[in-house]
Formats: structure tokens, C-alpha cells, sequence
């Protein structure tokens, strides 16, 4: 008799979102499982980061199902939420580092307030996590102010992967950098991943970058997962849509909208 | 023509009553959080000292000019009847029931609403606020309770303080100006000055003080749309907070000394 098959991490069935009269989500499917990297391509707004939002509960779907461990997300209570969100890690597109606050108490921040870690003890793992990352001891006490924007992204990944999550959310992580940061970033990704096992979902639209991170890449448009396959598929997708994205043709059949000639 | 007048109506009333709604549950958010564990003792500290002590020299100054501008005010009209030794009463239940409370409210509202507006407008359109919530961290009880804790707890110690200096602004306008006995002023300062004039007063501080607190919050984290929306969330906590100020201050009067 077969085993049954593993439950994923995150499961999402027939999600809706809009703002307004905007379709943003139009019945969206996905599995991400345990251990694996999923990578999300799909054009600017086409509701990526939307999708995201909606897993970690920042936005409510208007309908669908959305499950992190078997656990039901939509409609749950607050405290609960934050029991299950405990076990997510995100890095943020602009970094979201809290100005207020010093790179160590950004690292350490959920160890210390969603773990009851005390400062002296998260501090320590703030360091250690940093090294990990390529970032001395040096920036410790340093604002998010006085860092570039390399470094910023990568003291985000440090306080993402700081409390040992097992599921991380990536949103775009090299948007914004130079080629040689935006590898040294995706290596960064890559590693942290395979060292903490977890699941990783990832939103981009930088195809180095999915290549790079992806074990499976889903693509994202008109509000639903149009493809989705393993990475070294993705060339030979059979889908005019994904041909066009991955090779960045303006001519097929996604148009943008541009209002004049 | 005529249908589009009324639809403007319509719209506006149909905002306004949003907005009372948005605004009174997340007032209600933010008083639970206020009371409910986890509590910040150390965000609320550094809160206080912000609203409390960073303010007292803007509070202090308007204080001292209003106490004497009131003395110099007071005696031209009290002299008109021959009641130029009402002088020193008049200025301290001036002050202490009403100009302390309102232009302290005032000031902070100014000083402090406009930051927290655009500390957490800032963290609202950079995404800290999302950041908080994937770190387990519930943003109400981390950004806003705190203020609104610090906001009530103190504007009334600062308008006890600004009492004080109002009363000396007076005081050094009766004797250095209008050739009053030192000895005398103070007599018909305290002689005549009543428990409720001081206790109403705190009450007010207290409700402006969460006033101040809750618009300033209440704007920042419903700000959007980048810099620009900061800037929006910043001018409405200040004017929200003032009218709201002026009109609890009204409400409250009504309730302490209404026959």
C-alpha cells in the first residue's frame, strides 16, 4: 500500500481578491511543499505581492481557502494567527527595517518578542545569524539609515531567517540591486534555504533570480496560475505566455498597457 | 445638475459616517490592546518621556505668555467696575479650567500627533507595519497602546506643570506690571481657587491627551499612497485632533458644571 502523501506547507484553493471593480485574484491553486522552493513570476501587477499579502494575512481573499500546516488562515482569529505565522520568515522587497531600531534589534526582533528570548541571548543569535549573511559585528549598532541597499536586504534576510522558520517568503529579493549584489543575494537565498530546510515561496520577475532560487516556478496572470513546473522546464513550457515573460518579448499575448504609441 | 449636488451630499455623509465607524472600532481596538497582555512598559516609557517631558518647553512658553497676556487682559476689563482685585483669580481659573488643558492639547496635538502620524504613516507605506505582523507582533499593542497610554498619562502631568507657569506669567504681570502686592496676588490666587478648577482641568488633559494620541495613530496607519500620504496623514491628525479637542472641551464643561 502506497504512503500517503505528505500535507503541504501552504495550500491555496479557488482564491479571490479585488479592489473595486480590479480583478486581482481570480480563483488562484497553488501547493508549496515541505522543503521545497516555489518560485511566483508574473508581470508587474499582476497580484503577486497580493497573493503574498493574502497568505501572511495582511489582506483578507473575498474567497477561497488558504492552509499553512493543515491550518485554515481565512477567518482566523488573531492570536491563533499570530501562533501560525510564527513559523514564517519574510524578507520585504524594500527591506521594511525598522528605523527606530538597530540592525541586532531588527534580527533579534521576533526572538524577542514572538519567542520570549532575552536581549542578551538574541542578541547573540543576532550576530551569529548576520555572520551568516556576510555582515561583521561592525554594523551591529548601526541604523538601517547608515546601510546600503545590499545590505539592508541583507539584514532583512538575516532577521527572515533569525527565528528558524519553516516556511520563507521572499518578495523580490533582488529588485533594486546592482547584478553582482543581486546573485550574491540569490546564493545568500539559496543557502539559507537548504540549511534551515524549509519551504520557500518566492515572487519575482527577474528570471536569473528564479532560475537560481527555484526548485518550480509557477507563473502568475490574469489572476491565475497560467503554468507551473519544474525549473529546468520553464524553456520548454508550451506556453506562449510564459515564453513571452521569460524572454521578454513585447510582441505576444501579454500586452501592456500603454496609453500612447 | 441638481442630482449631482445631492449625490456630492450623499457621498460626503456616506464618508463621514466610514470614517466615525473606522475611527470608534479602532479606538476600541487600541483600548483593549491597551489593557490586554502583552504590555510594553518600555514603549510606553519612552512615549511618555516624548510627550512629557520633550514638550515642556513649547507648553511652558505658551503657558507663560497666555498667564500673563490673560493678567494684562483681565485687568483692563475688571478695572472698567472697579474689580481690578479679581485680577489673580480671574488668571488662575482661567488657566487652570480651561487655557491650560485646551493650548497645552493644542501644542501637543502640533508637536506630537504630527510625529506619531508621520513616524507611523512612514512605517505604514514602507512596509514595517507588515513587517511587525509576519514578526508575531500585533501592531496595535506595539505602536498603538503605548501612545495612547503616554498621551493620557501625561498631558495631564504637563498641564499641572503648565498651571503652575501660567499662574507665575500672571503673577509677574500683577507685580512687575500692574503694581500688585506680591503677597496679596497669591491670596486671591489660592483663596478663591477650588478643587474642581484643577481636578476638571486634569480630566480634560487626560481626554485630549488620548485625543491627541488616538488621531495621530488613527491617521498614520491608514496613510498610503508614499510621501505624499504621509503628508496628508500629518495635516489631518493635527486638525482632526484640534477640532476634536475644542469640541470634547465643550462636552467636558458642560459635564463638570452644568446645574
Amino acid at each position: 500500500m502506497n504512503a500517503p502523501a505528505p500535507s503541504p506547507k501552504i495550500s491555496l484553493r479557488d482564491v479571490h481578491r479585488a479592489f473595486g471593480a480590479k480583478v486581482v485574484l481570480a480563483g488562484v491553486d497553488l501547493d508549496l511543499a515541505a522543503g521545497e522552493s516555489l518560485v511566483i513570476i508574473g508581470g508587474s501587477g499582476t497580484g503577486k505581492s497580493v497573493l503574498l499579502k493574502c497568505i501572511l494575512g495582511l489582506l483578507r481573499p473575498e474567497c477561497g481557502s488558504i492552509k499553512i500546516d493543515g491550518a485554515e488562515m481565512v477567518g482566523i482569529r488573531a492570536a491563533e494567527r499570530e501562533r501560525v505565522v510564527r513559523k514564517i520568515g519574510m524578507l520585504f522587497q524594500g527591506a521594511a527595517l525598522f528605523d527606530s531600531l538597530t540592525v541586532w534589534e531588527n534580527v533579534a526582533f521576533g526572538l524577542v518578542q514572538a519567542h520570549g528570548m532575552s536581549r542578551r541571548a538574541a542578541r547573540a543569535v543576532a550576530a551569529t545569524t548576520l555572520a551568516k549573511v556576510g555582515l561583521g559585528a561592525d554594523v551591529m549598532e548601526l541604523r538601517p539609515a547608515a546601510l546600503s541597499g545590499g545590505m539592508k536586504k541583507r539584514v532583512a534576510l538575516a532577521r527572515a531567517i533569525a527565528t528558524r522558520p519553516e516556511i520563507i517568503f521572499f518578495d523580490e529579493p533582488t529588485t533594486g540591486l546592482d547584478p553582482i549584489m543581486g546573485d550574491v543575494i540569490n546564493d545568500l537565498v539559496v543557502s539559507c534555504v537548504r540549511d534551515l530546510g524549509a519551504a520557500a515561496l518566492s515572487i519575482t520577475h527577474d528570471m536569473a533570480s528564479a532560475r537560481k532560487i527555484a526548485d518550480r516556478v509557477a507563473m502568475l496572470h490574469g489572476g491565475k496560475i497560467i503554468w507551473s513546473g519544474p525549473v529546468a522546464a520553464i524553456d520548454h513550457s508550451d506556453n506562449p505566455y510564459v515564453d513571452q515573460f521569460i524572454h521578454g518579448y513585447a510582441q505576444g499575448p501579454i500586452q501592456m498597457e500603454v496609453l500612447a504609441p | 445638475m441638481l442630482v449631482h449636488f445631492v449625490a456630492g451630499i450623499g457621498r460626503a455623509v456616506i464618508a463621514f459616517v466610514v470614517t466615525t465607524g473606522r475611527l470608534a472600532r479602532f479606538a476600541g481596538n487600541g483600548l483593549y490592546h491597551c489593557a490586554a497582555p502583552p504590555i510594553y512598559p518600555l514603549l510606553i516609557g519612552r512615549q511618555m518621556l516624548s510627550i512629557g517631558y520633550f514638550s515642556l518647553p513649547v507648553v511652558g512658553l505658551t503657558a507663560v505668555f497666555t498667564g500673563m497676556v490673560l493678567a494684562l487682559q483681565v485687568y483692563v476689563g475688571s478695572s472698567r467696575f472697579n474689580a481690578e482685585s479679581a485680577v489673580a483669580t480671574i488668571v488662575v481659573i482661567g488657566i487652570t479650567r480651561e487655557l491650560g488643558p485646551v493650548l497645552a492639547g493644542l501644542m501637543v496635538a502640533g508637536r506630537v500627533g504630527a510625529a506619531m502620524a508621520a513616524e507611523i504613516g512612514t512605517m505604514r507605506v514602507t512596509e514595517q507595519i507588515d513587517a511587525l505582523v509576519t514578526l508575531s507582533t500585533n501592531p496595535f499593542k506595539y505602536l498603538v497602546a503605548p501612545r495612547l497610554i503616554a498621551g493620557t498619562l501625561m498631558l495631564p502631568a504637563l498641564v499641572f506643570v503648565a498651571d503652575i507657569i501660567g499662574v507665575l506669567g500672571g503673577f509677574l504681570i500683577g507685580t512687575g506690571r500692574l503694581d500688585f502686592n506680591g503677597g496679596t496676588y497669591l491670596k486671591n490666587t489660592f483663596d478663591f481657587l477650588e478643587t474642581i478648577d484643577v481636578v476638571s482641568g486634569l480630566v480634560k488633559a487626560a481626554v485630549f491627551g488620548f485625543i491627541v494620541s488616538l488621531m495621530g495613530c488613527y491617521n498614520g496607519f491608514h496613510s498610503a499612497g508614499g510621501a505624499a500620504g504621509v503628508g496628508r496623514a500629518t495635516t489631518n491628525s493635527v486638525v482632526s485632533a484640534s477640532v476634536l479637542i475644542l469640541a470634547a472641551d465643550y462636552i467636558i464643561t458642560e459635564l463638570f458644571f452644568a446645574k
